[in-house]
């Protein structure tokens, strides 16, 4: 059966544009998911949903071209394993995983370890599904990890964090290496798991966009909208066009500032550090900016359900177009001095790689994919208000490696500049927030926005009087990790910090 | 090369004057004095996320902008907990990172300052304590400056880490002189 005989049997998914929704049974789960991945299409998300009061089911989203599937599998014996999808999408391997420790339903799939959880809490304990929390006085204890070991001539292992060497967040890593070369690297997550979806069941529906902008700090602005759009599908809002305007800029000017950081820090860490003082002053500038004219360096909470917290201030507005301007200008200078830089060049280039091959059939995604062939961006392909009125360039590379990662950066960030030049010589008046009713209970509402690391979604299910029944945030760097463990192989141990940087991924923002 | 030259002359020093201490983030006293005496002003920071949604990071690293000038302070961060004389640390302590906490805290040598940076450093924030979180960051070990805001700009941590260093102006002891 093909994928359009899928999407014509599913209703129409409330919350981004271009969703359908589908209730499956474990035949036709299966059968979906093959037919996806034949037609090219790209896990977003798994998650599971359901709590003491409800029957469980296991949920998927899927990507394929313009259009995308939600996909509900209700699970009638939570403890007979449902079909895993692993051998199709390989990232989902780890959600499976993080399904199991979260709400305790198992896949078919092989891996038994645990992901999310580690010793801190009872495995008989599943944070989204009891009531009763275990024992919290218990000590703190370290578990035993079950690493794959390698062994041969020679080999030795390299156990780094989970506190690195800088102002980094927690992770660990454990590389098998012969002299200086990687022969596998395997990430242990989960230390920043601070129990983000049980707390958002405690939280009012209105109010809960404050914790999806602290899902992954660095995406505030993508989670919060996620979460709103996914609200505001299911009270069927509509944002004034202002509104949408100033989340659009909000979203592009996190872009820039997260991409003036790594492109620095990637200078930084090829040894050349006059990059991070020089792209570290420009962010900070923007930084301020920003404060001048959203009130905020950091936009925490600029977007609130029915549209943003404030309007934007007279007077800051032309000082951001000239600060934008005057970054633009000054990062083709920068890139120019980057690309004639012979140390540079030689660290960037080659470091790294992920062939468009590969990319595919581990489903890299968002800016990470996009240097590695993978032409897709929610922006251009599935656009939301306002970027459904413009068009957005997509920028793709296909080289895969740093140097590709570190080229869709500039690209991108110029790409930025243009759109919010435009946006804000077009900006619609009138008011910038909409009132917002409480949903029904029972109601699901599906956010998807382009953040700067690629797709985020919010799956956001009403409770009864304005409670959350269940709120999954899903950031993409569960789809990145693990292609990370890929391009690190046969490369130099000293190239990792260089390598990790340029995917930048989100330890939080995976951890939950 | 040229052209880094260029841009490195045409740009000319950014940086501003630090900004005062802020006393009222205080939360003890009594190391202060010590940590001078043998320091004078120089200061070795080690920055431990132990839950954070990394948006406090973010700040940090703006910390270390040329505009903030933070080494031309006697300010810096450092790679090991073993040559830190203050730990700076972010978000609500997660159950999976309370014993990486600890042994950074055991791993820093005496005398050593603790600044909660965040407000979910100062008091767990929007995640609070839950089945993996512990909260607040002393819950876990003890801290002597608290620096709220989410994030707290460069400058407002600039001032607690001055308030944790500097002696306070009606000191607790005459060790200082």
């Amino acid at each position: 059966m093909p994928l359009r005989a899928w999407s014509a049997l599913s209703k129409p998914q409330p919350g981004a544009p271009g969703l359908g929704a589908l209730t499956v049974s474990e035949d036709q789960w299966q059968r979906v998911a093959q037919d996806l991945a034949a037609a090219g299409g790209r896990l977003v998300a798994l998650w599971a949903s359901g709590d003491p009061g409800t029957a469980l089911s296991i949920q998927a989203a899927f990507v394929a071209g313009s259009e995308g599937l939600v996909l509900t599998l209700p699970i009638e014996d939570p403890d007979a394993p449902y079909p895993g999808i692993e051998g199709l999408f390989p990232a989902a391997a780890r959600m499976q995983r993080a399904i199991a420790d979260l709400s305790g339903v198992r896949s078919s799939d092989s891996d038994p370890r645990s992901w999310l959880r580690h010793a801190a809490w009872p495995a008989s304990y599943r944070p989204l599904i009891d009531s009763t929390p275990p024992d919290l006085t218990a000590p703190a204890l370290l578990d035993a990890y079950d690493f794959v070991r390698v062994e041969g001539d020679g080999v030795h292992e390299i156990a780094v964090g989970p506190v690195h060497a800088g102002t980094i967040e927690p992770g660990h890593f454990r590389f098998s290496v012969v002299g200086e070369k990687v022969l596998r690297l395997e990430e242990r997550l989960g230390y920043v798991h601070k129990g983000i979806e049980q707390r958002f069941t405690q939280l009012p529906i209105l109010d809960a966009h404050r914790l999806a902008a602290r899902v992954s700090g660095d995406s505030a602005v993508a989670f919060a909208w996620a979460y709103c759009q996914a609200l505001e599908g299911i009270t069927d809002t509509q944002i004034p066009p202002r509104a949408a305007f100033l989340r659009a800029l909000y979203l592009e000017i996190e872009r820039i500032a997260n991409h003036l950081g790594d492109l620095g820090a990637l200078g930084n860490d090829a040894g050349f550090a006059f990059g991070l003082s020089q792209f570290s002053r420009l962010k900070e500038q923007l930084l301020r900016a920003s404060h001048e004219a959203l009130g905020q360096r950091y936009l925490m909470d600029a977007v609130v359900p029915g549209g943003t917290h404030r309007d934007l201030t007279r007077v800051g507005v032309p000082h951001l177009r000239r600060c934008l301007l005057e970054i633009d200008h000054e990062v083709l200078t920068l890139r120019a001095i980057y690309d004639e830089h012979e140390g540079v060049r030689d660290r960037f280039t080659g470091a790294g790689m992920v062939p468009p091959e590969l990319a595919i059939r581990l489903g890299l995604t968002g800016l990470a994919g996009r240097a590695s062939g993978q032409a897709f961006d929610l922006r251009a392909d599935l656009p939301c208000e306002p970027y459904a009125q413009w068009s957005v360039t997509k920028i793709v590379r296909t080289e895969g490696d740093v140097a590709a990662r570190v080229a869709v950066r500039f690209d991108e960030l110029h790409e930025s500049c243009r759109l919010i030049q435009h946006m804000l010589s077009t900006l619609p008046d009138g008011p910038h927030r909409a009132p917002v009713v409480v949903p029904a209970a029972g109601l699901t509402g599906i956010g998807l926005i382009e953040g700067w690391r690629g797709p985020v979604l919010v799956a956001l299910e009403a409770g009864p009087n304005g409670t959350i029944r269940r709120c999954h945030p899903h950031d993409p760097s569960w789809q990145n990790w693990p292609v990370l463990e890929h391009a690190i192989i046969g490369n130099i141990v000293p190239d990792f910090p260089l390598i990790n940087k340029s995917f930048n991924l989100s330890y939080s923002g995976h951890d939950l | 090369m040229l052209k880094t030259l260029r841009q490195i002359a045409s740009i000319g020093i950014v940086s501003e004057p630090a900004p005062q201490a802020d006393e009222s983030l205080r939360l003890r006293d009594g190391l202060q004095d010590h940590i001078r005496a043998v320091l004078g002003r120089a200061l070795c920071i080690r920055h431990i996320d132990a839950g954070s949604c990394n948006g406090c990071e973010l700040e940090i690293h703006a910390l270390n902008n040329p505009l903030y000038n933070l080494e031309g302070l006697g300010i810096r961060f450092v790679a090991s907990p073993r040559h830190a004389d203050l730990l700076l640390v972010t978000g609500p302590v997660s159950k999976h990172m309370e014993v990486a906490l600890r042994r950074t805290y055991e791993a820093t040598p005496d005398p050593k300052l603790v600044v909660a940076l965040g407000d979910c450093g100062c008091t767990g924030g929007i995640f609070g304590e839950n089945y993996a979180s512990h909260g607040r960051v002393s819950n876990v070990i003890p801290v002597d400056v608290a620096i709220p805001g989410c994030p707290p700009s460069p400058t407002r941590i600039l001032q607690g880490i001055l308030a944790a260093l500097l002696r306070s102006p009606a000191p607790v002891s005459a060790a200082g002189g």
